[in-house]
């Protein structure tokens, strides 16, 4: 009996979840109206099966060059590219994070500041990277300053998180024990802040490395020029060449800063 | 003993009760001098250099002041790649959002216990997420032809391999109890799964395919840069023709654009969670 009543006093949800249902079914509706099916699905495939051959038989002559020109020397200007973004990007993005904490500054301040970030991490990468080839000409250095541009929007916003974090407690203490400003930063929020940062930094570039096709839009260095190049003249063995390397190399980072992330967070 | 302190031995101290420990050595400088030397190799093969950074900095404001005032008069012009860019990360996320559930359930290790088949999932899964979204949308234009319904098929690739991984991770995390529970009921695998884990993973995959929807809008504006529909298609165009106040105009519109669903979807995932 008691199973029954249960049972009876089960809210009803239904009509919620149809209201639900048929708002996505609406959405759903909505927005397959942009998706237009051309004819030549026939030929389509016969590139598929094109690209995916090419893909499966990299050009192995160019995957194993070491000299200037291979995939090896563009993978190691990649990881530059994007180390060094990184770094550029978490400097400009430490002001931003503690101007956009809530627990430091006005909430206005950290309010202007957020919009702000968000106004920045809203321009495309190649918008960006056209205003910076103005300044450093086409290259590396263009590269570098558009991705350390494109992580000041996912790094100050994991810092922010950090910052708001902060465990005040143990500054009191601190303060408590008679610290000067300088020991209670030193020992009360560095400990607290850094692996939250670091960790932040690693998986950002990971991240970074994964994005850098993105510069080859803009002829900006490292692998991702070669790439765009590559497919836009259907050489599909480069491509199959260039992606094993990308792809082999993501996979090998992506393991090493899971361990090292791991071992930053569990201290 | 790791290696770190076999290499440099740790700091004995000799305690009040004659007891002696092992102060492990910080190891800040060795992280200090290897991050210092992978920034010299980097300033060195990107050309990297502070004094251009100083003289030529402000060029890079030059496009920038040429965007403002923007060109409200463009306005009607861009409602329509707009709506195009939205429409292509909705159907995108969703159909990859779908497709990532069977996937990651055959990647879970409480789910299914066969080795070979968690393993080979796994790999497909980091594999697709591996490959730029850039490349799949270019392959996907010269298949499928230009326009949106490549751009909707590179999302949908991305979404499929970011949630499926968030996905079978979350699914590994459960509690384990009322499954068995079910199990030892007499329910199928089937019905325990439905019932037992779904309920406690539902709200963090809807979060989180909510957040790689946000993070979409802002990607599809750039795929039409290789010609998979959107707004990317008119910035690219607009500024091949150097005309920034359409430029300017594009960007504030998607900025809105932006902030409306994140503040959406923000308010959704709050609701969920």
């Amino acid at each position: 009996m008691t199973i029954q009543q249960q049972k009876e006093n089960e809210p009803r949800t239904w009509i919620l979840h149809l209201f639900i249902a048929l708002g996505i079914a609406i959405v759903l509706a909505w927005s397959s109206t942009t998706i237009q099916l051309n004819a030549n699905e026939s030929s389509g495939m016969q590139v598929a099966g094109k690209i995916l051959s090419g893909i499966f038989h990299p050009d192995v002559d160019f995957l194993f060059n070491f000299t200037n020109q291979g995939v090896a020397y563009l993978l190691l200007e990649t990881i530059c590219i994007a180390f060094l973004g990184t770094v550029v990007g978490a400097v400009l993005a430490v002001p931003f994070a503690f101007l956009g904490a809530a627990n430091i500054v006005p909430h206005w301040i950290a309010l202007i500041s957020r919009f702000f970030v968000m106004a920045i991490r809203t321009i495309p990468a190649f918008v960006y990277g056209l205003m910076l080839i103005m300044v450093t000409g086409p290259g590396p250095f263009a590269g570098l300053l558009t991705m350390s541009l494109v992580s000041i929007g996912m790094l100050s916003k994991m810092f922010i998180e950090a910052i708001e974090d902060l465990d005040i407690r143990i500054l009191e203490s601190l303060d408590a024990a008679g610290c000067t400003t300088f020991q209670k930063i030193r020992y009360g929020i560095i400990p607290q802040l850094f692996p939250n940062f670091a960790s932040t930094f690693i998986y950002r570039f990971d991240m970074n490395l994964r994005d850098a096709t993105v510069l080859g839009l803009v002829g900006a260095g490292g692998i991702g020029a070669p790439l765009i190049f590559a497919m836009s003249s259907y050489r599909w063995n480069e491509v199959g060449a260039i992606l094993t390397g990308l792809i082999l190399l993501v996979l090998v980072v992506e393991y090493f800063s899971n361990k090292l992330r791991n071992k930053l967070t569990r201290g | 003993m790791s290696l770190y302190s076999r290499v440099i031995k740790p700091k004995s101290l000799i305690l009040g009760n004659g007891k002696v420990v092992d102060e492990p050595r910080s190891k800040a400088p060795l992280v200090i001098v290897l991050f210092g030397i992978a920034s010299l190799i980097s300033i060195k093969i990107t050309g990297f250099d502070m004094a251009v950074m100083f003289s030529r900095g402000g060029q890079f404001f030059v496009i920038l002041r040429k965007m403002v005032p923007p060109e409200f008069a463009y306005m009607p012009k861009i409602w329509q790649p707009l709506f195009d860019t939205i429409k292509m990360s909705l159907l995108g996320s969703f159909v990859g959002a779908v497709l990532a559930v069977p996937f990651a359930v055959v990647a879970s290790s409480n789910i299914v216990k066969n080795r070979f088949v968690i393993v080979f999932v796994r790999l497909l899964l980091s594999i697709v997420r591996t490959l730029p979204t850039l490349v799949t949308a270019l392959i996907a234009t010269y298949i499928f032809g230009l326009g949106t319904l490549a751009g909707t098929i590179a999302i949908a690739v991305f979404t499929f391999a970011y949630v499926g991984k968030l996905l079978y991770e979350e699914i590994e995390t459960v509690d384990m109890g009322p499954f068995e529970a079910m199990q030892a009921m007499g329910a199928n695998k089937g019905r325990s799964f439905m019932y037992a884990i779904i309920p406690q993973v539902l709200p963090s995959y809807l979060s989180n395919c909510l957040f790689c929807f946000e993070g979409n809008v802002r990607y599809a504006s750039i795929l039409g840069y290789v010609g998979a529909g959107g707004l990317g298609l008119i910035l690219n165009e607009k500024i091949g023709w150097r005309e920034y106040t359409k430029v300017g105009m594009i960007l504030v519109m998607l900025f809105a654009t932006v902030v409306i669903i994140e503040t959406f979807s923000h308010w959704l995932r709050s609701k969920l969670t």
